[in-house]
């Protein structure tokens, strides 16, 4: 009776979860979906410790007081860490679940059947490599480790290699679980040999590939969570896990499609490799401006399209960015803003920093959209994006970044670009755009130069 | 197989595919937020964690258990409090402040 009670609590949460992401569908019922997310996550928990085999909870309370103490200042981060948090709960996830996949093993391996060990080497397998790949995310995200791609010859070989034996390991385990020599040695090894092929696989991976492998990691934590309710034959860790993994991998295709690139190419491909070949392009000549006369273009124009990229969210430049759209919107200049779904480190970073800023969240445009007002916009002002607006893309088959959809900003009557120096961006390609008639370079830091700009439009009120 | 772990697989099976309609739908706008809640959702390792840990059969299990329900937890608090901080930013235009 008492386990009939229990599974139709899991039900309840799974629906609560399910009602959860559907309603995260529009800003307006958003809050809705976050609450109903806590409520099926209390009676998830409450049904489990309903059960009769649950017997010491004093341990139980002492883990959930010090993860509540952890988890609260990991919630209020400044809004610019989004990525690198992101990371890191991914980590703790995987963690827990090749934990519990490891005592799961210890203690059944006497009498685990051949298709419950396929679904806890695949949870093993995916929790471990999640665990070390999402850390040095997080760490590269924080850039306590070096951001741009770390590359070595015969690297996807030795790659290759670490998943092929872990694969091979598990194999083994499959067939012979019970075996002293998997109890004692393989699996252990499997799960060192997971870690290791973490860190190697995100070693090559640079700072502007982590929308997608942060995408493709929260699509692992969640298929291992999924594994991990075959194993403990649990119905809800299933279904969660699934939603969980198919989320992951849906955002991971949409990042891939945002750069015409395929998950192989991201993952093997090593982007970073071509920044040798585009030292040596000649020196090509720009016209370039201060904020004066920035501001005086801008005040007389009658549409500003903003283009904010990854320097934005470096520069902390988005509340400068929001006292700029509330000047010249109260000036009567229309100004919105563009958004290339791979901007910043992560899927819909700069809509979070935007929003944190109290930019009006109709304000900003998807890039099809974008795409279809530039033309008539008279001011694009590019803030630390470069790439996602280069138009090499559209027409140089040689260019690494080609076929990669861009936002047309230099189809708009006048292009400004805020920028350090004439460095090119994570690609390495020179970007077209700079060197064009209608182009002017503002050369500074992002936050410093919009302050100026504001400073400009406010004096002559 | 079982014919249990068969409707295992079935509802993974199913489960995947709600997930796979419910989330392309998601505007891009709350890309960020959605993968937090995930986040914070796929905790649900916890209900796996807190039967390791609190059986209790093995010092092994006990301790893995144990740790793992702190981070599962610390995902649970951190995950659904920040996206509850996101989803809260977005905000319309407000009446014009002058």
């Amino acid at each position: 009776m008492s386990e009939s009670i229990i599974q139709i609590i899991y039900l309840i949460a799974a629906v609560c979860f399910i009602l959860s992401l559907k309603w995260l569908n529009t800003i307006k019922s958003s809050r809705r979906g976050v609450i109903v997310g806590v409520v099926g996550m209390l009676f998830a928990v409450t049904g489990t410790l309903l059960q009769p085999s649950i017997e010491y909870f004093t341990w139980l309370a002492i883990a959930i007081v010090l993860g509540s103490i952890i988890g609260v200042p990991l919630a209020l981060i400044p809004m610019t860490k989004v990525p690198q948090r992101t990371a890191l709960s991914h980590a703790f996830g995987a963690m827990a679940v090749t934990m519990v996949g490891t005592a799961e093993y210890y203690l059944n391996y006497a009498h685990i059947n051949t298709f419950v060990m396929s679904t806890l080497s695949i949870e093993v397998l995916l929790g471990s490599l999640t665990f070390t790949a999402s850390l040095m995310a997080a760490g590269k995200l924080q850039e306590l480790l070096p951001s741009r791609p770390i590359t070595y010859k015969g690297q996807n070989f030795v790659n290759f290699g670490v998943l092929g034996a872990a694969l091979v390991l598990c194999v083994l385990l499959i067939m012979n679980p019970a075996a002293s020599l998997s109890v004692h040695i393989l699996f252990p090894l499997l799960i060192v040999l997971c870690m290791i092929f973490g860190v190697s696989f995100i070693m090559p991976i640079g700072g502007a590939d982590m929308p997608t492998v942060i995408s493709l990691l929260n699509s692992y934590a969640g298929l291992s969570a999924s594994m991990m309710g075959f194993v403990l034959n649990n119905k809800l860790l299933i279904i969660a896990g699934a939603l969980d993994g198919a989320s992951g991998l849906i955002l991971s295709i949409i990042m891939c499609k945002a750069m015409n690139r395929s998950f192989v190419n991201v993952l093997f491909g090593a982007f970073g490799q071509v920044q040798a070949s585009a030292a040596a392009t000649e020196q090509r000549s720009y016209r370039s401006a201060g904020a004066e006369e920035a501001a005086e273009l801008m005040r007389t124009a009658s549409s500003v399209m903003i283009v904010p990229g990854y320097g934005m969210a470096v520069a902390q430049a988005q509340h400068k960015v929001r006292e700029l759209f509330d000047i010249l919107t109260r000036q009567g200049v229309d100004v919105k803003f563009a958004i290339h779904p791979v901007a910043g480190r992560m899927p819909g970073h700069m809509n979070v920093l935007l929003a944190e800023a109290d930019i009006p969240y109709d304000k900003l445009i998807e890039m099809e959209d974008a795409n279809d007002e530039l033309p008539q916009v008279d001011i694009s002002l590019i803030i630390g994006a470069n790439d996602v607006t280069n138009p090499v893309a559209r027409h140089d088959k040689t260019s690494p970044i080609y076929g990669m959809p861009i936002l047309d900003v230099d189809k708009s009557h006048m292009v400004m670009v805020i920028k350090r120096s004439m460095n090119p961006g994570f690609a390495g390609i020179d970007n077209d755009l700079y060197y064009m008639d209608k182009t002017l370079m503002l050369f500074g830091d992002a936050k410093a130069f919009v302050s100026d700009l504001i400073k400009e439009l406010t004096r002559e009120d | 197989m079982n014919p249990e772990m068969l409707s295992n697989l079935f509802v993974f099976v199913l489960a995947a595919f709600v997930g796979l309609e419910v989330i392309q739908r998601v505007s891009p706008l709350l890309h960020t937020p959605l993968m937090s809640l995930t986040n914070a959702i796929s905790a649900i390792s916890v209900v796996g964690s807190l039967v390791i840990a609190g059986e209790g059969k093995t010092l092994l299990s006990t301790v893995l258990g144990t740790i793992a329900v702190g981070a599962a937890i610390i995902n649970i608090v951190s995950g659904y409090m920040i996206t509850y901080r996101m989803v809260i930013m977005f905000k319309k235009r407000e009446p014009k402040k002058s």
